[in-house]
């Protein structure tokens, strides 16, 4: 197992590396102007000048990479451009923030999507099976950001039940599990956990219904193992696949959405990458794309080794 | 005995938790949903445009010189702010004195004096400063570009210096904000010793700043969110009687997007929008809520290039863009979300000058000129505009821009709309019409604010300021101009410098290096609770005279 986590971990390290060359090129290469937020298009050339040389833009882009991947490996991620706050210390909150909105979804999509795809592999082919898989469709199908308004429209302009925006009502300094936060939660994390349940529900009605028609099903039913005991067996042999998709979906959900977190005005990740890509914020981006690239390299990681811990036939592999 | 005392002990608590629940509950809040997607910098030069400046930099923060929001029906001029007068030297015309409001206090007790002055202009004008603030000096230095130092002759007065003689001066001040000296030395004397490199101890302090500001506003930093919220509460001892807050706290939310912002407002969770979406205007006048609006100083246009071979260098043709478009049917398209132009500024404006040109809808006339001018329906006129698909002020670009392809198709123009990426567009506003970035276009659409005669007028029609320089992007070159402009400039008392801008204005206007299409009218919406709203001819507004009921 230790060499085995060795290897993963050795595998890691390109993706990080690769990762960061990538995200510094691509934010460096798009138009516009990296100072847009802190100097306006009338500034003299001498501000604009200086300006440069204190963000270090005046530099070779290879000096700027170095400089920036040797700090990060340092822990400090630089500078906000357009708030002068720590990206590091940005970048934590806004995680800690989506880290909120990813479990309650998570939570929401692998209760329903689990409760769903089961019931529908179980009753293969019958009117539950057809219901269950079509609500799965229209989980995936649906853009989130019509859900989102839809909802809005629903429950807080016209029936006035919950906030429409914000992470907790006036007077809050953080998110703590009482009732107001939780409700300034409800529409975000509902909106957000239909792709995953829709996705997790049609992963196990083919799992269970692909268990269900093998040998060894047919072989406990006829030792006579009840109907709960074959259950039971199903779900275990289903569970590694459940897991893996299921550490996949909770990685795309940390990575937070642009549009959910931007509806719902929700500072995580998502919204923060918004910011970052209209103010031109190339730290802010930076720091951002790598502590989420960083966030699926060990999600990646926790989900190889527990996968490996359910079915130890992987590691072999 | 022991029952009894604990049974008061109890009844105390409910007491107290009574009396502490009722207070609460008559506090009086004001909350905001902005449009600005993060809490514009509260730490005395706010980014997000103006929109900073109306919510983080003039509620919290004074400066030497104000803009009056106190009319809804006048243009908003400037007036005494933390000075009380000001005059320039008469024998060195780069030096001002101001003389400084006496008995004002910084929110943590010190008092606002010439020393304070010096240090707020120190903090983006002297590198060699310890609380030189580079993330301050952009936003800052822009909007006042010949500034170059202060000094304190007494308590109360100090000199400003400028790099020539700017009779802008005085405007531009309004745009320096005064923050406690004192207070940010305390904070930099907080910043752990492990931190020895000045520069970085500087920053810190200036990030705990942000976190706890202190100004001389009328109202008080209280509790920053990043990201998140933005509390203030009144300042009893504002200074200024009449601008002393009747309401206990301001709350300011970062709600970008305009369909949550409105349902906010809906769902009671604001009291206050900035631009609300415009297809739901009706439902929120529908369900009590208050639309204000006025006309702002602002432009939306094409500005023209005048480069070789551009088909705008004849006049005529521009002339005829002017008359070409039923600018009446556009507010239509628009929900009544703008106001006519007839200029940069408008009638009544002090810098207005009456032109002689006449901006309005006359198709019959403007037919005429591009015939004049060797156009017809058979030999159109083809031009390029380069503009966005959206961005800061450019309220619905793509539908006003297909409405002036379709409306000018009229008068014999074959439009070709080149839409780029915002922040694309806004850099090559800066480089001008012959930079590669400009994509071959001969007219850009970038909007403008018009508060300051710099940013209205100046940069677009002087030589000096052509690409790279500032946003004349078309290479407009008229000595007649840079003339009127020094005039402008070298004129000290005010109804002199306004009446040199005005005669500025109407040639800008005569000889159209823009097409005028609207002036954006700030529509926000507010609970019908919220009393004593002044919609000024302004970016700004006064939450500090408003009140809840």
């Amino acid at each position: 197992m230790t060499l085995f986590l060795l290897r993963r971990l050795l595998y890691a390290l390109p993706i990080v590396l690769g990762v960061s060359l990538v995200c510094f090129a691509l934010v460096h290469i798009a138009p516009g102007d990296p100072l847009i937020s802190v100097l306006p298009p009338d500034a003299t050339d001498e501000v604009r000048a200086r300006m440069m040389a204190a963000y270090g833009f005046d530099r070779p882009y290879h000096e700027q990479f170095l400089l920036w991947a040797w700090r990060a490996l340092h822990g400090d991620l630089g500078m906000s451009i357009a708030t002068a706050r720590p990206v590091a210390s940005e970048v934590i909150r806004a995680v800690g923030n989506t880290l909120i909105l990813a479990v309650a979804a998570t939570v929401i999509g692998f209760a329903f999507g689990l409760l769903f795809g089961v019931v529908a592999g179980y009753f293969r082919d019958s009117w539950i099976d057809k219901a269950a898989s079509t609500l799965a469709v229209v989980g995936v199908s649906v853009p989130h950001y019509w859900l989102g308004m839809v909802l809005v429209i629903i429950f807080s302009s016209e029936l006035g039940w919950l906030p429409a925006t914000g992470m907790g009502p006036s007077g809050s300094s953080g998110w703590v599990p009482d009732l107001e936060h939780l409700k300034h939660l409800a529409l975000p994390a509902l909106t957000m956990s239909v792709i995953p349940m829709g996705i997790v529900a049609r992963t196990t009605r083919a799992l269970v219904a692909e268990i269900l028609s093998q040998d060894f099903v047919g072989a406990l039913r006829a030792k006579g193992l009840s109907e709960g005991g074959v259950f039971r067996h199903v779900v275990k042999n289903a569970a590694p696949t459940a897991i893996a998709v299921m550490g996949l979906q909770l990685g795309y959900l940390l990575g937070g959405s642009i549009l959910i977190e931007t509806v719902f005005s929700w500072p995580g990740t998502g919204f923060l990458l918004n910011n970052a890509i209209f103010q031109r914020d190339l730290p802010l981006l930076q720091g951002t794309i790598l502590v989420l690239a960083l966030f699926f390299v060990v999600l990646n990681l926790v989900v190889d080794v527990v996968q490996t811990l359910l079915d130890p036939r992987i590691q072999r592999a | 005995m022991k029952r009894t005392g604990l049974r008061a002990l109890l009844l105390g608590v409910v007491a107290l938790a009574g009396v502490v629940g009722t207070a609460a509950a008559q506090e009086r809040v004001l909350r905001i949903g902005m449009t600005a997607a993060d809490i514009p910098r509260t730490l005395g030069q706010p980014d997000q445009g103006f929109e900073g400046n109306r919510f983080t930099g003039i509620p919290l923060y004074d400066a030497l010189t104000h803009w009056d929001l106190s009319k809804a029906d006048q243009a908003s001029v400037v007036i005494p702010g933390l000075a009380t007068e000001w005059a320039v030297d008469a024998n060195d015309r780069t030096k001002w004195v101001f003389r400084l409001r006496p008995g004002v206090r910084f929110h943590d007790g010190s008092p606002f004096n010439a020393a304070a002055v010096v240090w707020n202009v120190q903090k983006v004008l002297d590198q060699n400063a310890p609380h030189f603030d580079q993330s301050q000096v952009g936003v800052t230095v822009s909007r006042m570009p010949t500034l170059r130092s202060a000094r304190a002759i007494d308590e109360l007065t100090v000199e400003l210096t400028t790099s020539e003689p700017d009779s802008f001066l005085p405007i531009n001040l309004t745009n320096l904000f005064m923050a406690s000296p004192a207070h940010w030395q305390a904070k930099f004397n907080a910043v752990p010793a492990s931190v020895t490199d000045p520069r970085a101890r500087a920053q810190q302090a200036w990030a705990a700043f942000a976190a706890d500001p202190s100004g001389t506003g009328p109202f008080r930093g209280a509790r920053f969110v990043p990201r998140e919220r933005f509390e203030m509460t009144a300042n009893r001892d504002y200074w200024d009687a009449a601008r002393r807050p009747q309401i206990d706290r301001v709350v300011l939310l970062p709600i970008p997007e305009a369909n949550a912002r409105t349902a906010a407002l809906l769902g009671n969770q604001v009291d206050w929008i900035e631009a609300p979406a415009p297809d739901a205007v009706p439902q929120i006048t529908r369900r009590g809520f208050v639309m204000y609006q006025n006309a702002q100083p602002h432009v939306w246009p094409w500005q023209f290039s005048f480069v070789e071979g551009s088909p705008w260098l004849d006049r005529r043709v521009r002339h005829a863009a002017n008359l070409c478009v039923n600018r009446e049917e556009m507010k239509q398209l628009l929900g009544g979300l703008m106001e006519t132009p007839r200029g940069s500024v408008p009638p009544g404006h002090p810098w207005w000058g009456n032109p002689s040109f006449n901006i309005r809808y006359d198709l019959p006339e403007a037919q005429r000129l591009m015939r004049e001018a060797g156009h017809s329906p058979q030999r159109l006129l083809q031009v390029r505009v380069l503009t966005s698909a959206s961005g800061s002020g450019q309220m619905q670009p793509v539908v006003m821009n297909e409405f002036l392809q379709q409306a000018l198709r009229e008068c014999y123009f074959d439009v070709q709309l080149e839409v780029g990426e915002w922040n694309a567009v806004f850099t090559n506003w800066r480089e001008g019409a012959r930079h590669p970035n400009a994509r071959g276009a001969n007219a850009i659409n970038v909007t403008f604010a018009t508060m300051d005669p710099f940013f209205a007028m100046v940069r677009f029609v002087s030589s000096a300021t052509q690409p790279p320089v500032s946003n004349n992007w078309g290479h407009f070159v008229n000595p007649e101009f840079d003339q009127l402009i020094a005039a402008a400039r070298t004129t000290f008392d005010a109804a002199g410098r306004d009446a040199a801008l005005a005669r500025l204005h109407a040639r800008i206007v005569e000889e159209a290096p823009f097409l005028w299409v609207a002036h954006d009218v700030g529509p926000r919406a507010m609970s019908a609770r919220v009393k004593g709203v002044v919609q000024p001819r302004s970016w700004f507004i006064d939450i500090a005279t408003m009140r809840i009921e």
